[in-house]
């Protein structure tokens, strides 16, 4: 038995029952680690001596009975989330040398549980793209096809947790960054409600769409890590501060009568065939469990992606203004001494940002523009409010919504990446739960000829992420997509 | 036709920002002590470090909510915050966190006096934002230093209505602004160090026309002086313009107060577009109507209501009232002196005239005096009893204020009690007259001035101890 290969259930009980130590865990993780990260790539950064310290001190909690949720759990975070005195990139060059002097809320929860860091995982540049292969510093391979992108941005967390270099994962979503790349590495994803989830050391890419969430092997891990994440903070002022109930609870309820909504314009022109078939009889299977599903329209999903990129890239624009060269990170050499501030400006920007990153920050702006604002920025935001509604009023007839969660299983390295708009697309399925802040979970729902997995995902209402886990565990109960491995 | 300064009219608004008096910054936990080494009071939160999110500090929206409603204004009860991008060293974050669309405060009024008439001047609105940190130019490289300290200190933006018609009139807007911010303890009110800061929008238009003329705006106004001084120039050069035919044109001028001179810093082209977006990090702001009559409630009493109030109820002139009321804790001190028994006059004169001579020759405010009102009032009572003289008076007041002693205890030890018997102060004037011979025969044949003469000379006979008025009388009597 390899204990790398376990889910965090699985290893609580042995490590509480002291049948195994955290070290033990560890060194199985380093052993795939070495055996398989030259390969798939997961990390930027691999934090393995401070990991055996941390494994000492969870070793040392178990003995004395103080263990917590994660005790002695090996879990990799998105290089998005500010570690204490570990490099934090977010993937850019213009972040490559910088450590904080803070540590993230989600971090400091998971450190109170006693978790142990494997390192920072890989991710589109500031978490913006679908594939990692916007990296500053290398692509992430998908553990099922390594010419296959993983997804994005979350694709190093994704990947590692695929690829057993972890046992759980932490990632980002702001318009698709958890789920998609779940769905892409047969993984399961969850992006908590906006609000859920304390974005204090999350690197903002779009503050209000980005929303942490865990990555993990099934749906009993995902719960167990939001316990372990969620809840107000004071230091975010748009965490909410409403009580967070136990997630792993809901496991296991009956789904008798539960609505679930299939909105018709979620099953597309040009979707995969694989993919619709598996999401199709993923439905059947959930009717057969006793799931009543009702055909629900949510008429402003056409909107959703032109939306997203006037809002994300317009916040983004802004959130990005600090990477300056001024205070730290990245600054571009001085060629002649004489440059001025403006050209120090736009040296360290042109040259510390990738083209992804200023082509967002460019498209921003724009919106943002005098004599723009009106058509970009603000009916964007109508819009928004449009696609909200939708999601209400389809919640007063259902209690969740399922659909596909990307068009299309992996796709080829280098496929899209020369194409932005084609890249946009693969998160048309996800985007519009972001822009109304509401929970949804991918889940592993079947593999297409070419052994790729899909993913089903779960949409449900403001803070309700517990009618998502419960259908979603009924669903992984009674198949075995989420067994499968893939070959490395 | 009229020609020149006559012909044209001033049309000016105020833009002031004051730090607020808060403990913290803004958005975080850091003092906003003033005049630490650099770099010693920031955080992560206030250098604009990656993922860091900043929190509302609650007592500077306490602080604008007092203002605005000091200031006559809404309260709005839905607000937010935008953000403000530009590109600046001292500007951490890329941007300035700030309130654009839905202010906290507006519409909202003050009064100021200009020559004798009352005027109301408009408040447009007031809003809350952070300060930046400074850029320092010193040490003669091709490099620069910025200090972060002051980068997120809480600032409120009162914007005027452009009512304001005259360089006097901005002077006294800024005046009355400054005394009810200090009325409310919200802001320092210290020009000279930077918390009450003033850019002026001026434009100029002929007299009778109701359009407004193209403005400029001048920034870098930095102390009460100048206000008046930069005004007066910036009308100046626009007249000046316009008379020569020119047109005046949107533009941001910096005042020089070395060279007396507004200089032009950019133009419209030029001007910053600030792609003002509502704050995702920080929810809306929402004051309840409860909360806004509590704040409401604890307002201390406002200059003008004072004024009044000191006018009718102590019955002092106007002019006298409006002095002891521009500043709170000067007020306070005349309104203890009149408790303890002090004639409002009386106290109001010595306040106004020797008072507030020696706090200024010491360059001190009235917080840092070490006369006790209570000193004050017992000089005057032995002023009343006769025990010293008026004249006395002023050399035991000096004595009180440099020494902190007691007015009886230097009138005692310095001998100061005045010479009311009779026959000590005729003894006095015998000496005198018969050493005077001459200034006598002269005064008898009708050179009635010399009378002054012989009071100095008796009063310096008897070091000024001797009742003026016995002095007066005694003498007549034996001039005959």
């Amino acid at each position: 038995m390899k204990l790398n290969e376990l889910t965090i259930s699985e290893l609580r009980r042995f490590l509480d029952n002291r049948e195994i130590k955290p070290r033990e865990v560890l060194d199985d993780i380093h052993g795939r680690i070495d055996a398989v990260e030259d390969k798939v790539k997961s990390y930027i950064t691999i934090t393995k001596d401070a990991a055996y310290e941390m494994a000492k001190d969870a070793e040392q909690a178990i003995l004395d009975n103080k263990a917590s949720l994660l005790t002695g759990i090996p879990v990799a975070v998105k290089d998005n989330m500010c570690t204490k005195d570990i490099l934090t990139t977010c993937a850019s060059k213009i972040l490559h040398n910088f450590k904080p002097p803070y540590e993230s809320t989600v971090t400091t929860r998971l450190k109170e549980q006693g978790y142990i860091l494997t390192g920072k995982t890989n991710l589109d540049e500031f978490a913006m793209g679908s594939s990692t292969e916007n990296s500053g510093f290398h692509t992430t391979r998908n553990p099922w096809d390594l010419e296959r992108v993983p997804g994005g941005s979350s694709g190093g967390s994704a990947a590692s947790v695929a690829a057993d270099e972890c046992i759980a994962a932490l990632g980002s979503d702001t318009g698709g960054s958890i789920r998609q790349p779940a769905s892409l590495c047969g993984v399961v994803g969850l992006k908590p409600t906006y609000g859920r989830v304390s974005r204090f050391g999350l690197v903002a890419f779009a503050s209000s769409l980005d929303q942490i969430g865990p990555i993990t092997k099934n749906v009993t891990d995902a719960a167990i890590m939001l316990n372990a994440i969620a809840g107000h903070d004071p230091k975010d002022s748009t965490s909410a501060p409403i009580d967070v109930p136990d997630f792993t609870e809901v496991l296991g309820q009956e789904i008798k009568g539960l609505k679930i909504g299939i909105p018709k314009e979620y099953f597309i022109e040009g979707m995969d065939k694989d993919v619709e078939d598996s999401v199709r009889s993923a439905i059947k299977k959930l009717e057969s469990l006793g799931a009543i599903p009702v055909e629900i329209s949510l008429p402003h999903t056409g909107y959703a992606v032109a939306t997203y990129y006037i809002l994300a890239t317009s916040e983004a624009s802004s959130n990005l203004a600090r990477y300056d060269g001024v205070k730290y990170g990245f600054r571009s050499s001085s060629q002649s001494g004489k440059e001025d501030l403006l050209e120090m400006y736009m040296n360290t920007r042109s040259q510390g940002f990738g083209t992804e990153v200023k082509r967002r920050i460019m498209l921003g702006t724009y919106a943002l523009s005098a004599g723009y604002y009106e058509a970009y920025y603000k009916k964007g935001q109508q819009v928004r409010t449009l696609i909200k509604q939708d999601f209400d009023n389809a919640f007063k007839d259902v209690d969740v919504i399922v659909t596909p969660t990307s068009p299309s299983a992996a796709f080829k390295i280098g496929e899209k990446a020369t194409d932005p708009l084609q890249m946009y697309l693969s998160d048309i399925f996800t985007i519009s739960v972001n822009l109304a802040g509401v929970p949804a979970i991918s889940i592993p729902c079947g593999f297409t000829k070419d052994n790729l997995p899909v993913g089903l995902q779960i949409i449900g209402r403001h803070f309700d992420e517990e009618s998502i886990f419960k259908l979603a565990y009924a669903y992984e109960q009674s198949t075995e997509w989420h067994l499968r491995r893939p070959s490395l | 036709m009229k020609s020149g300064i006559g012909k044209y009219e001033a049309v000016i608004g105020l833009e002031v920002h004051a730090q607020m008096l808060t403990d913290t910054k803004m958005f975080c936990g850091c003092s906003t002590r003033f005049g630490s080494e650099p770099n010693t009071q920031t955080c992560p939160v206030c250098i604009g470090m990656p993922g860091v999110l900043p929190v509302m500090n609650k007592k500077a929206l306490e602080f604008t909510i007092k203002t605005g409603l000091a200031m006559n204004c809404k309260i709005s009860p839905y607000s937010r915050f935008s953000r403000k991008n530009y590109f600046y060293p001292d500007l951490p974050k890329g941007y300035q966190i700030s309130q654009y669309e839905l202010p906290i405060c507006e519409g909202g009024y003050i009064e100021v006096v200009v020559d004798g008439e009352v005027k109301r001047i408009g408040i447009t609105r007031i809003h809350m934002e952070e300060d930046a940190g400074k850029n320092i130019h010193e040490g003669g490289g091709n490099y620069s230093f910025v200090d972060l300290n002051r980068a997120g200190i809480p600032l409120m933006e009162i914007v005027s209505e452009p009512d304001i018609r005259s360089p006097k009139e901005a002077a006294e807007y800024m005046k009355k602004l400054r005394t009810i911010l200090r009325y409310l303890g919200v802001c320092d009110g210290n020009m000279e160090q930077g918390s009450l800061r003033c850019d002026a929008n001026v434009s100029i238009r002929p007299v009778g026309q109701k359009e407004f003329g193209t403005r400029a705006e001048v920034k870098n106004i930095n102390s009460f002086k100048f206000v008046e001084k930069a005004l007066e120039y910036e009308i100046k050069r626009q007249i000046k313009v316009v008379e020569e035919g020119g047109r005046v044109i949107q533009e941001t001028r910096l005042w020089d107060s070395n060279k007396g001179i507004t200089e032009s810093m950019r133009g419209k082209e030029e001007a910053h577009d600030y792609r003002y977006f509502p704050e995702p990090d920080l929810v809306p702001i929402t004051a309840g109507q409860e909360w806004i009559d509590e704040i409401r409630i604890k307002l201390p009493e406002l200059p003008d209501a004072k004024r009044k109030r000191f006018v009718s109820g102590y019955e002092i002139p106007e002019y006298d009232a409006d002095l002891l009321t521009s500043e709170k804790a000067v007020a306070e001190w005349f309104e203890e002196a009149v408790r303890l028994g002090g004639s409002p006059k009386a106290v109001s004169n010595w306040m106004m005239g020797d008072l507030m001579r020696l706090l200024n020759e010491e360059n001190k405010g009235i917080e840092e005096c070490p006369l006790k009102p209570i000193q004050l009032v017992d000089m005057l009572k032995l002023i009343d009893n006769g025990t010293i003289s008026g004249k006395i008076a002023k050399t035991v007041f000096e004595e009180m204020y440099k020494s902190g002693k007691e007015a009886g205890q230097i009138v005692k030890e310095k001998g100061l009690v005045q010479i009311s018997d009779a026959g000590e102060i005729e003894k006095a004037i015998d000496e005198i007259l018969t050493k005077s011979q001459r200034e006598v025969e002269r005064y008898k044949a009708g050179d009635e001035k010399l009378m002054g003469f012989f009071v100095g000379q008796v009063m310096k006979a008897t070091k000024g101890k001797a009742n003026p008025q016995m002095v007066n009388e005694l003498l007549k009597k034996k001039l005959g």
